[in-house]
């Protein structure tokens, strides 16, 4: 083991320097091991241990009908958003590929708008926007219309978490779509493709991978989301996170809200993984200028 | 792309719906800021300061937010260095390698926040960190630290190392060609890396509502009590400021950033 | 691909066709007829006008005013899918998420052709380009000469009456360049449809076509055979842009029939005049020209002083650079037998009248090439 030892002074240079970029690294890693690492693993071992050890609190998570009713909502909400995104984050993306730069501007400063004032406060602003004597019913009524109900529904969860988490469906697809080379619309219209013929046989699956990776970021994230449901929601719409958040602090069951905790982080990393092929699809960077 | 009118017309109204869905949230709490009635039903009612001059006057609201910008201040020191660091560690390593700590490094993104905030908060009991500063400081850290790796490393792609090798062979030693050489050439992403960390710190509510305590409280956990308690139009007027001192920061900036580039033309 | 192949090609018509950016003429009334099944190029600089007309017959850009017939039927407001014509680009316009087969395919989904009959005519096509082993290959693992024989072969599987090549080869280095020429010129024969080639290239435009249409400013300057254009140019930028060319500028009298031209004190003579107006100038094409030492008697011809200003071996003889005295330059190419010049010998240009291209001057002309 002479060759790495860096006192011997037939070591190669690079011997001797090579854990000098892990030395630099060391100082994040540690704290990430005590402020990420060690609290999941306590989570992980409440879950098994408390009250005592064994896979009881999984075997009552997924015996209690109330979970699995919650565990599928929060699966449902969080594809309902990933759709609303997707829909509204398309046209919006193609239109900021496809103006000027002015336009463009104006359209990427609405994008970041958003992040601009505290989450919680915007949660707020939902609350001011849906509630019963809010803008958007007010604007109904004085419209004529009757009043819809929109706070603590689920349709009301969704249209503010679907705002919330349009930018990371929008910037994605901008990313990609700026990148496809439109050169391919003419040469696709001149073998004779009328122009919607040709946007689904060429640009639609060239702008698949953008799709891909915002809706796998706005679906996990989704997942995890716990403010605007508790703000937004009620009773019907309440999201996994919550369940956690009562199982701990209101009444002290660790090792319940541990499995909980548990089955959701397993859920977004097995997410994550099953993601991970389809990004580095072959023709990824093909299609660019 | 070539399209027809109507095609476009219909293009330009979803993405005007869409970005007044964007914006609409944000500017909503203005009007409701100078409510005269204790209220946040719309319309708001009369004109008045009364919910800024709470927020200022009010020991919960000011201590709140003077708790928020000395963690935030912290925090985006703390994150800088140990982030900055980090990506040139892993800027410096073998592929296989960085590829994997950068992963770890970017889990904080990922990791749903309750499940972190319970798993901080089992901890933090038994440490006694809850309620305090370092508790705050250390939590919001490691949720700020992707940002930051995220920023510099970019920077890092771009840069040419060559130069160091250049500065070196001009006689520079390897701190002065730090100094001299890479720090000017990473800044921009250390400060755009600093600026994330501060905001993160500063917005950030799902750690922060289980490690709080009635002795500390940041400027979210306070606008969430004060939300699910009672109607209370103080948070519209915090809303606000904070609206008008993001706009303001980051209009300076562009307009700083501007004339840099015309005085450079 | 089809044995009648004389008759496949289209006719295209362009009457005074005008295509205006704001107040900027891409197009200033071009008028240019095309026969069926002729190889057609349009050369010119860029800028030049050229592609704007092969964007106008594609039908991705519509004229502002004016006609246009492609196989004795208007398009004019006719959107680009439906006109059926094949169209090369320069940068390949292969589809990254699509292998080859599927490439060279597409055109006859398009149009409803399936089954056995689409795979025949897919490796037909490719067969033609000689690229039928790479069927299964994406566009990203291929060359350039590859891909755009993989574009060429996409363009022609649906029979189109008319193909458009935009600088087909304009991405690729001089040696793959001569070899794909000689390709395309194989394949216009074997199809017999109409060709309408753009570039910038004033020797590839010789190699390919059987007219040329030299593009300048937006309008067309001339349009001919090579060998007419290069004997025959009706303005000086034609003169300059195909071929080698001396351009001998002086103060011009005219009298009688004859043309006479003072440089530096010398007069040259031609015995022909302008038709119509202008200021003329003299071009004479490198192998009109003769070189004799200083002084040597040559009665009858015209003369000018000049000085060996570099000389090029090429094989077949030589080619000599001449500064001459108004510090313009003259290109002379030799055969062996003739005397041979080391550089810096005074010598004398020798031309006879009959020789001389007598040309409207044109100050432009030298702006636009360079």
């Amino acid at each position: 083991m002479s060759a790495l030892d860096p006192t011997t002074p037939s070591a190669p240079k690079w011997a001797g320097r090579a854990w000098r970029p892990f030395a630099l690294t060391l100082p994040a890693l540690l704290l990430l091991a005590a402020v990420i690492g060690y609290p999941l693993l306590t989570i992980v071992l409440r879950s098994l241990s408390e009250p005592q050890w064994g896979a009881q609190n999984y075997v009552w998570f997924f015996g209690t009908p109330v979970n699995l009713t919650v565990l599928q909502r929060t699966f449902v909400i969080s594809a309902w958003v990933t759709l609303v995104c997707i829909i509204c984050a398309y046209p919006y993306a193609y239109l900021m590929t496809a103006v000027g730069p002015r336009v463009r501007l104006a359209l990427v400063l609405c994008v970041l708008i958003p992040f601009w004032v505290s989450g919680v406060v915007r949660t707020l602003s939902w609350v001011i926007l849906l509630q019963d004597s809010g803008v958007i019913n007010s604007l109904l009524r004085s419209a004529g219309f009757d009043g819809v109900r929109l706070i603590r529904t689920q349709t009301g969860v969704v249209i503010g978490m679907a705002q919330v988490l349009l930018p990371f469906m929008i910037l994605p697809l901008y990313s990609v779509m700026k990148g496809i080379d439109l050169r391919l619309m003419r040469a696709a219209q001149s073998l004779g493709a009328r122009p919607s013929r040709a946007f689904f046989t060429i640009y639609l699956p060239l702008s698949l991978p953008g799709v891909y990776a915002g809706a796998i970021i706005v679906f996990i994230l989704a997942l995890g989301f716990y403010i605007t449901p508790a703000l937004l929601g009620g009773p019907r719409s309440t999201m996994l996170s919550t369940l956690v958040q009562t199982q701990v602090l209101s009444l002290l069951q660790w090792g319940r809200g541990g499995a909980m905790g548990v089955v959701l982080l397993v859920a977004t990393f097995v997410l994550l993984a099953l993601a991970a092929p389809v990004m580095r699809s072959r023709y990824r960077e093909a299609g660019r200028r | 792309m070539e399209m027809k009118p109507l095609t476009r017309v219909i293009l330009g109204l979803v993405c005007v719906l869409v970005a007044v869905w964007l914006v609409a949230p944000t500017l909503v709490v203005i009007p409701m800021s100078f409510n005269e009635n204790k209220s946040l039903a719309f319309p708001p009612q009369g004109f008045s300061w009364q919910w800024y001059q709470n927020f200022f006057t009010n020991p919960d609201w000011s201590s709140s937010f003077l708790n928020s910008l000395k963690v935030a201040s912290i925090v985006a020191v703390l994150a800088t260095v140990l982030g900055t660091l980090a990506a040139f560690g892993l800027d410096r390593m073998r592929a296989r390698p960085a590829t994997v700590l950068r992963m770890l490094m970017l889990t904080p993104m990922v990791v749903p926040g309750v499940v972190l905030a319970i798993g901080i908060y089992a901890v933090y009991l038994d440490a006694h960190l809850v309620g305090t500063l370092t508790g705050f400081v250390l939590a919001h850290t490691i949720l700020a630290l992707p940002f930051v790796l995220i920023a510099v490393s970019a920077n890092l792609e771009v840069f040419d190392r060559r130069l160091e090798t250049a500065a070196a062979s001009l006689g520079a030693g390897a701190v002065t060609t730090f100094r001299t050489v890479t720090l000017p050439l990473i800044l921009p992403g250390m400060l755009s890396g600093l600026l994330f960390a501060f905001a993160t710190s500063f917005d950030e509510i799902v750690v922060s509502l289980f490690i709080t305590n009635p002795y500390l409280k940041t400027l979210p956990v306070q606008i969430f009590a004060s939300i699910t308690r009672d109607a209370d139009p103080t948070v519209a007027a915090v809303g606000t400021i904070l609206f008008c001192a993001t706009t303001l920061l980051i209009g300076g900036g562009m307009l700083l950033l501007g004339r840099e580039r015309k005085g450079r033309l | 691909m089809n044995p009648r192949a004389e008759n496949r090609g289209a006719a295209i018509d362009l009457a005074k066709v005008s295509k205006a950016y704001g107040n900027f003429k891409a197009l200033d009334g071009v008028s240019l007829r095309i026969e069926p099944g002729e190889f057609m190029t349009l050369l010119g600089p860029s800028g030049s006008g050229k592609t704007t007309t092969l964007n106008v017959i594609a039908g991705f850009t519509d004229v502002t005013s004016g006609s246009l017939l492609v196989g004795e039927k208007s398009v004019v407001g006719v959107p680009a899918h439906k006109r059926n014509i094949g169209v090369v680009f320069q940068h390949y316009a292969l589809f990254p998420h699509m292998t080859v087969g599927r490439n060279v395919a597409y055109p006859l989904a398009l149009r409803g052709i399936a089954g056995a009959e689409r795979e025949r005519r897919v490796r037909q096509a490719l067969d033609m380009v000689k690229m039928a082993d790479f069927s299964h290959r994406f566009p990203s693992e291929l060359s350039g000469g590859q891909q755009q024989r993989v574009a060429l072969a996409r363009a022609i599987v649906f029979d189109p009456p008319l193909l458009l090549m935009d600088e087909p080869l304009g991405a690729l280095d001089k040696k793959l360049r001569e070899w794909l020429q000689l390709e395309i010129k194989r394949i216009h024969r074997e199809l017999g449809t109409t060709f309408v080639y753009v570039t910038h290239d004033q020797e590839e435009a010789l190699v390919l076509s059987d007219r040329i249409a030299v593009f300048n400013r937006g309008g067309i300057e001339q349009i001919g055979t090579g060998r007419e254009l290069y004997d025959e140019p009706a303005t000086l930028f034609v003169g300059k842009f195909i071929g080698d060319s001396t351009v001998l500028r002086g103060d011009a009298a005219t009298s009688g029939g004859e043309t006479a031209i003072e440089i530096s004190g010398q007069k040259v003579v031609t015995a022909r005049r302008l038709a119509n107006g202008g200021r003329p100038v003299m071009l004479l094409r490198p192998e009109k020209l003769a070189l004799a030492r200083r002084g040597a008697a040559d009665e009858g011809r015209n003369r000018l002083a000049g000085r060996i200003g570099e000389a090029i071996y090429l094989g077949s003889g030589s080619k000599y650079e001449v500064d001459l005295a108004d510090g313009s330059k003259a290109i002379v190419r030799s055969t062996l037998e003739a005397q041979s010049f080391a550089i810096g010998d005074e010598v004398d240009l020798l031309f006879s009248g009959s020789d001389v291209k007598l040309l409207a001057d044109d100050d432009q002309a030298d702006l636009t090439l360079t």
